[in-house]
Parts: C-alpha cells; sequence; structure tokens
C-alpha cells in the first residue's frame, strides 16, 4: 500500500539532511511501527509524507497504492486516503470540532467524487463514533482542541481517523503525553479501526504503546535511515537494552 | 492660527451651498448645532482625532462622485427577517417603497415633516447627545450632520417591538450627498430592534441618537452596503439609564472610505453597552472604527469588539477609549481590537485607549495583528479540507467573536452568510 524508497529530505530553510534514504513498504492490513532515538527523523518522515511546508525532498519517492504522494497537496492527499495523527494536534478558535469533522468528511468525499454526507446521517454516525472514544456532546461542540487536555486532544485525532476512514494512517507519537488509561482507550479506539483494508504506522519512543496496539513489524531509525527491521521482539529489546547496541552494531 | 482658520475657511465652502428651514422646534436645535459647528470648524487631517483618516473627501464642498452598485449575486441582508421597512432613496424618505409604519409599541415619524412643530419629545434628544459627544473629544461633522440633516426617523419606542425596524437606504445618484439623522428614545423597559442596509448615497453622512431608558433594551445591527466607492462617516450616539442595554454590531463589506464613530454613555448603575464590528476589506479600503465609551454608573458593563480583515493594500483603524469617571465603581470594561492581515502590503493602525479615575474597576484592552495561522492551515488540509476552504473557514473563525455579539441567531447567521460570499469573491 504504502511505498517509500530512498527518500531523502532537507529542511527547506537550512542546509540540513534529515532523511537519508529511508526504504519502507507497508502491505494492506499491516500495522508497521518505527522506533527510535530523538532526532533521527521520524517526525520529518511523517511531516513529509503528509506534505507539511518546511521541507524539501531531495531524492527518492513516496506512493500510496501507486500514486506519487509527494507531489500532491496535502488535502489531495487526504483525499487519497492518507492520515496523520499528530503528536500535537492544532488548537483552532472559533471553529467548531463538529463544522470542522464535517467540512473534512465532505471535502474528501467531494474530492473523490462520492456524494455528500447529509447533516442527520453524519450527526448518527460521529455520535456512535464519539461515544466509543468516550468523547461526550460537549467536546464535540467545543472549537478544535481548545481547552482540550492532552488525552482529549489524542482521542479527538482518533475520532477524525474514525470518521475519515483513511486507508493508511500514521500516528506519530500518539502515546506522548497520555497516562495509562488514556493510552489504554486510544489503543481501543485505534484498534477498532485495523481490517485488512487498512494500514498504520506507528511512530513512538516506548514499547509499551505496541503493548496495546501490537504490530506486525517494527523499524529502527537512526540517524535519518532505518537501520534494523524485525519483529514484535525488536521492540521489546529496544526495550530492555536503549537503543545504544543497535546503533553500535550498525556502525 | 492658521490651522484654525483653515478650518474655518473650509466650514465656510462646505455650507455655502446648505440651508436649512429655522422654523419649529427642530429650527432650533440647528440652530444650536450650528453654534457649535462654527466654533470647531471642520476636521483636518492634521487634527490628532484623524490621523489615521484623511477627512478630505468627507468635508470637500461637493461629494465626490461615486458608481451606483447593484448585487445581484446574492440576496439583500435581512431578506428573510421579519421587519418593517422604511426606505430612504440618495438620502430622501421613499413611502410608496417602505411598508406601512405601523407597529405596536413604537412611533415613527419622518424629520422632514416633524420639525416644524412647536414641540416634540425629540427635542430632548436631537442634538443633545451629539452636543454632549462633543467633549472631550470635537466631532465636527456630526455638528453638521444635526444643522443640516435633510432627513430621518424619530422613532418612540413604550413597549416591546414585535419586529425589528429596517431602515434600507438605497442609492440612486452617482453624485448624491446625504445627510440622515435618526432619534430613537426608549421608554422604560422598552425594546427595540434597529436594522441598517445598503449604500445610502456617494457621499454619507449619518447621526443616530439613541436614548435607553431604565430597563430598556436596544439592538442595532448594520450591514453597510456593497457599494464600493461610497465614503461614509457615521455616528451613533447613545445614552444609558440604570439597566439599560444597548448593543450594536456593523459589518463592513468595501467602501472607499467609511468611519464609524460610536459614543456611548452608561450614565445609570448596571447599565450594559456591546459595540463590535466585523470589516473586511479588499484594495482601495479604508476603515476606521472610532469609539468612545464613558462609564459614569455604578457596576456597568461594556465590550468593545472589533475585528477586521485586510488585504491587497486595504487599511484598517481603530480608536477605541474607554472613560471611568470617578464613581464609577466596579466598571466591567473590555476592549479588543484586531486585524488578520492576509498579506504585506495592508495595514492596521489602533490606538486603545482606557482613561480610569475609580480604583475598583476591572478593564482590560488588547490590539493584536497577525497573518492565517499556517499551522492550523495545514492541520486543517491534512484533514482534506482544500486551501481556499481552509483558509475561509479560519477568516471566519477569526470573525466570530464580533459576530458573537449578535443576540438574533437568524440575523447573525444572515451576516455570517454575507462574509462567506465575500470569501468566495475575494478569492485570490
Amino acid at each position: 500500500m504504502l511505498e517509500i524508497k530512498n527518500l531523502h529530505v532537507k529542511l527547506e530553510e537550512e542546509e540540513k539532511q534529515i532523511l537519508k534514504g529511508v526504504n519502507l513498504s507497508i502491505g494492506a492490513g499491516e500495522v508497521h511501527a518505527i522506533m527510535g532515538p530523538n532526532g533521527s527523523g521520524k517526525s520529518t518522515l511523517s511531516y513529509v509524507l503528509s506534505g507539511r511546508d518546511g521541507y524539501e525532498v531531495t531524492e527518492g519517492s513516496a506512493t500510496l497504492d501507486g500514486q506519487e504522494l509527494l507531489e500532491m497537496e496535502p488535502e489531495e492527499r487526504a483525499a487519497a486516503g492518507l492520515f496523520l495523527a499528530f503528536q500535537y494536534p492544532v488548537e483552532i478558535p472559533g471553529v467548531g470540532n463538529m463544522t470542522f469533522l464535517r467540512t473534512a468528511v465532505n471535502a474528501q468525499r467531494k474530492a473523490r467524487g462520492e456524494e455528500e454526507m447529509s447533516a442527520g446521517e453524519f450527526l448518527k454516525v460521529v455520535r456512535e463514533r464519539a461515544k466509543t472514544l468516550k468523547i461526550d456532546a460537549e467536546m464535540l461542540k467545543r472549537p478544535v482542541n481548545v481547552g482540550f487536555s492532552g488525552g482529549e486532544k489524542k482521542r479527538n485525532e482518533i475520532l477524525q481517523m474514525a470518521m475519515l476512514e483513511p486507508r493508511m494512517c500514521i500516528l506519530d507519537e500518539t502515546d506522548s503525553g497520555l497516562d495509562v488509561d488514556a493510552m489504554k482507550l486510544v489503543s481501543e479506539g485505534v484498534n477498532a479501526l485495523r481490517s485488512e483494508g487498512r494500514s498504520f504506522l506507528v511512530i513512538t519512543h516506548y514499547q509499551r504503546l505496541l503493548d496495546h496496539i501490537k504490530p506486525d513489524v517494527v523499524h529502527i531509525m537512526a540517524n535519518g535511515r532505518i537501520i534494523k527491521t524485525g519483529g514484535p521482539e525488536l521492540a521489546l529489546e529496544v526495550e530492555h537494552n536503549g537503543y545504544a547496541d543497535l546503533l553500535a552494531e550498525v556502525n | 492660527m492658521a490651522l484654525a482658520v483653515a478650518k474655518q475657511d473650509a466650514l465656510a465652502a462646505r455650507i455655502a451651498g446648505l440651508s436649512y428651514a429655522a422654523e419649529g422646534w427642530l429650527g432650533a436645535a440647528r440652530g444650536a448645532a450650528l453654534e457649535r459647528l462654527s466654533a470647531m470648524g471642520l476636521p483636518g487631517k492634521r487634527d490628532e482625532y484623524w490621523r489615521y483618516t484623511d477627512p478630505a473627501s468627507l468635508t470637500v464642498t461637493d461629494a465626490p462622485k461615486a458608481a451606483l452598485f447593484a448585487a445581484d449575486d446574492e440576496p439583500p441582508v435581512f431578506d428573510g427577517i421579519d421587519r418593517v421597512k422604511l426606505v430612504f432613496v440618495d438620502g430622501v424618505f421613499d413611502a410608496a417603497q417602505s411598508d406601512d409604519p405601523a407597529l405596536a409599541g413604537v412611533e415613527i415619524e419622518r424629520l422632514a415633516e416633524a420639525g416644524a412643530r412647536d414641540i416634540h419629545w425629540a427635542q430632548g434628544l436631537y442634538g443633545v447627545l451629539e452636543a454632549r459627544g462633543q467633549v472631550p473629544v470635537q466631532r465636527p461633522l456630526a455638528a453638521l450632520n444635526s444643522t443640516f440633516a435633510t432627513d430621518g426617523l424619530l422613532i418612540r419606542v413604550t413597549g416591546r417591538a414585535s419586529k425589528p425596524v429596517s431602515l434600507i437606504y438605497v442609492h440612486n445618484s452617482e453624485t448624491s450627498d446625504a445627510i440622515l439623522h435618526h432619534c430613537v428614545k426608549l421608554e422604560e423597559g422598552a425594546e427595540l430592534t434597529v436594522l441598517e442596509n445598503g449604500p445610502a448615497a456617494a457621499r454619507f453622512n449619518k447621526v443616530m441618537e439613541v436614548d435607553v431608558a431604565k430597563g430598556a433594551r436596544f439592538h442595532h445591527i448594520r450591514s453597510q452596503g456593497r457599494d464600493h466607492e461610497r465614503r461614509a462617516v457615521t455616528h451613533v450616539f447613545a445614552r444609558l439609564a440604570d439597566e439599560a442595554l444597548f448593543k450594536s454590531f456593523t459589518l463592513t463589506a468595501n467602501g472607499v472610505l467609511t468611519r464609524n464613530e460610536a459614543v456611548i454613555e452608561l450614565l445609570g448603575d448596571d447599565a450594559v453597552a456591546h459595540v463590535a464590528g466585523a470589516a473586511v476589506g479588499d484594495g482601495n479600503f479604508h476603515h476606521d472604527d472610532t469609539v468612545f465609551v464613558t462609564h459614569a454608573g455604578l457596576r456597568c458593563e461594556s465590550r468593545q469588539v472589533f475585528k477586521k480583515v485586510l488585504k491587497n493594500g486595504a487599511v484598517g483603524v481603530f480608536q477605541g477609549k474607554i472613560l471611568v469617571k470617578q464613581g464609577a465603581q466596579k466598571t466591567d470594561g473590555y476592549q479588543i481590537s484586531q486585524s488578520l492581515l492576509l498579506d504585506e502590503d495592508s495595514q492596521f493602525l489602533a490606538k486603545p485607549e482606557l482613561e480610569i479615575y475609580a480604583d475598583d474597576v476591572k478593564c482590560s484592552h488588547g490590539s493584536t495583528s497577525g497573518a492565517i495561522d499556517e499551522t492550523a492551515l495545514f492541520y486543517l488540509r491534512s484533514r482534506g479540507v482544500p486551501e481556499r476552504a481552509a483558509q475561509g473557514l479560519l477568516v471566519l473563525a477569526f470573525l466570530a467573536e464580533a459576530i458573537a455579539e449578535i443576540e438574533d441567531e437568524a440575523i447573525a447567521e444572515d451576516i455570517r452568510a454575507r462574509l462567506e460570499g465575500w470569501l468566495a469573491r475575494h478569492d485570490h
């Protein structure tokens, strides 16, 4: 589903190479995890895939079902089925959460040539999906992420994911700032969305999230490259020994 | 002295061709206004109060020509609101196009017809609040209005009006120079909503004086026309008694030059005055909100909420003052003026002022100028919202605090629709 080949990325404003040849292949229905120390390029990878400004791709490609993502606008990538759950969800004062969700759902439907969702149908679906994430009516009415706690913001990301039904989901440090209960709730939300046609790329520092969202494949990223790939046991290895051994092995 | 002479010369030239009927109560009020005007002369760009807005085209003898404008791409604002419509064409009341001004609890008269009488309730209001508003800051264009207004409405409200009184302005001549003066007197416990919309004239000078008695409530929602070449100066003077409420909101989209002044006195205790504005300008657009709120009573609340969206060299001005007089304890004053600059050519000039002579008050003010939040824009786009739509959502979000000052949800929705229309038309 997602094919990343030899991806090289530098910062637009300065001569700093961040990704130095990333190769990654995620099949339909698979859950991959990327772990790695701070500054290894994990978040940059998620931003570049979703189309954030400030980065320049100097080499390589990233395709979703054969379509080149890197040439698309962010909204086109979203309509093509890509979703990024932000590490730091953005607060948007003045825009109601419900308005935001409905605008996004219908914009994507329109871009795909599908019929827009009626207000009534939308309301029914959003209430049902919000309930499983313990998001109450009040949170839906409030401006997007404004005054939300860390946990509420992350749950709101997962609600957006549930409403937009993307095929390729990237979770950027979704566990950061979450207590144990919130992590469980968010993970349940993610697991409920796992299906044959939907793939996940879970970016995290810690193994504990992977106890809840069980990956098929674990990659270790360091210094702008994927240095090791293995099964779930690789995450446990990192948890026990840290990254030092792995980095030494590569060097 | 040279400055004073220039002001007097400008005044002499401006009023040379103007005259008024000296008879009746109105003649006396006009005479008094002329004395005030003569003592002040006309404003010039070197006046402190006109530092950010050049008054030349408002004071010059002949109104600069302005092209007529007909909006055929959207229904007129307030179209779906049940209201009593009163139409002015180039500043003259048009009975044929207006509704029968019969509304329970509301008396409506034309200024041009009521002025010749010996006595009238409006004697206590016409030019009275304007005169009070000349201190500490001179407002000569308002005195000019009181002297030479050609028409207007005298509205006395004794009960709770069941629907809004809607003043609709029509611009029919490229050189029209209209001076309108309205008086609204709300008796104890009365309530009225006044709507205003439409392009009024090539040049428009309007004054509205509003007297809100104990426990009375006045709502004012105005949508200034989409006629781009107009020049307008408007003043609203309001005086509030105990527990009175005054709320005024203005939407301004387009206009070469618009100066909206609001002068509000909270005289009674526990009164509430809110004045708000949303202005959107593209290109040759200069919009000035000048507000002066005086707290004299106990436990009064005032809010000033002004938001401007500017692009392609548009200019926004805000001069807002809260004066808390000695003894006006427990005052709660709030003032915010913000602009969203959609490019680097546009400009926002703000002069927020607080002057406080009481020691137990809460007053806050803030003024900011900024660009679209790129992070929020990316967040919306990453969820599939196209760039222009995302920008539109953020602009409306920016204006939301001002629009929230409109209590009637149907009217607020109508105003929002105007803004969405404007954004769609100016989407580049």
